[in-house]
């Protein structure tokens, strides 16, 4: 029998529905950003001051691991479609270790703060005013959200790894791994946002 | 349905995209730590959306889509400004 089976895929709808999805993910971060603006807007002095507290290095540190990252992830892309699955998964694992030391430095970072009674909810927060509440209140919540998603994208890259160690997913069809990427880039793009509004812009 | 051959972008571009959006992160970091006032704010953002643009167009592989999706993207990212500036304009204005 020479006949091969054709099995129906359509790559180009499957990216364009990872990318709907990410577009919904862009609006819910938009939202937030458009309550920090005008929070800010509101309690300019506090949001300056508040800001000086943020860490710039470990800030900087973080934004460039995960630049690497997003390098690192698009590379695989470019192994998997050379045929080489060794450096692909290679490329894959570093790109897992580098998100895990974002959230071992935003684990020390949070400790930090949280040490100096500074969270949601804190009572010695609440006395140095409604501003510092707002800015911290926002600080966890994007930080933490942004985290939430840095989780969630090396669960999907966990699973992608798997299917290219079980040869699911080969130089012939690639489109997840090519969506996992999505995802990661997503992620980093946001933070390339947030990193400059609650670092940088004092 | 001409075109089934997939685009691979070379190592060698991603390595300077690389390179490209660290340096742009530390110069947003060099820049804002001199105090220049309300430009700082509009430096920082700017040379976020360039570093935005890089991860758009090379990492999320834009450049090389068909305009189908790269136009849906642009609609998307506009209507995001749109919605953020004009929020702004009512809470300065109002």
């Amino acid at each position: 029998m020479n006949k091969t089976i054709e099995i129906h895929r359509d790559d180009e709808a499957s990216k364009t529905g990872m990318w709907l999805f990410l577009f919904t993910e862009m609006l819910l971060f938009a939202g937030l950003f458009v309550v920090y603006t005008v929070y800010r807007f509101r309690n300019g002095t506090a949001f300056h001051l508040a800001a000086h507290e943020l860490s710039v290095t470990v800030g900087t540190a973080n934004t460039i691991i995960l630049l690497i990252s997003s390098a690192t992830i698009a590379m695989s892309i470019t192994a998997i479609q050379k045929n080489n699955k060794k450096l692909s998964l290679i490329l894959l694992f570093i790109t897992l270790t580098l998100g895990s030391l974002f959230l071992v430095n935003k684990y020390f970072e949070w400790g930090h703060h949280i040490k100096d009674h500074i969270y949601p909810g804190s009572s010695i927060l609440a006395l140095r005013g409604q501003g510092d509440v707002l800015f911290y209140g926002l600080y966890f919540f994007m930080t933490g959200l942004h985290a939430l998603h840095i989780i969630v994208g090396m669960v999907f890259i966990g699973v992608i790894a798997r299917l290219i160690i079980r040869n699911k997913i080969d130089s012939g069809n690639f489109v997840l791994l090519e969506n996992s990427g999505l995802y990661w880039h997503l992620v980093d793009l946001i933070w390339i946002f947030l990193f400059p509004l609650f670092y940088l812009i004092t | 349905m001409e075109q089934e051959e997939k685009h691979i972008i070379p190592y060698r571009t991603l390595i300077i995209v690389l390179g490209i959006l660290i340096t742009l992160t530390l110069i947003s970091v060099l820049v804002t730590q001199i105090s220049l006032g309300t430009l700082t704010v509009a430096i920082a953002l700017l040379i976020a959306a360039v570093k935005s643009s890089f991860v758009l167009r090379i990492f999320m592989h834009l450049k090389f889509e068909n305009r189908f999706l790269t136009s849906m993207v642009i609609a998307v990212i506009l209507i995001i400004s749109a919605v953020i500036f004009i929020t702004l304009l009512d809470y300065i204005y109002r």
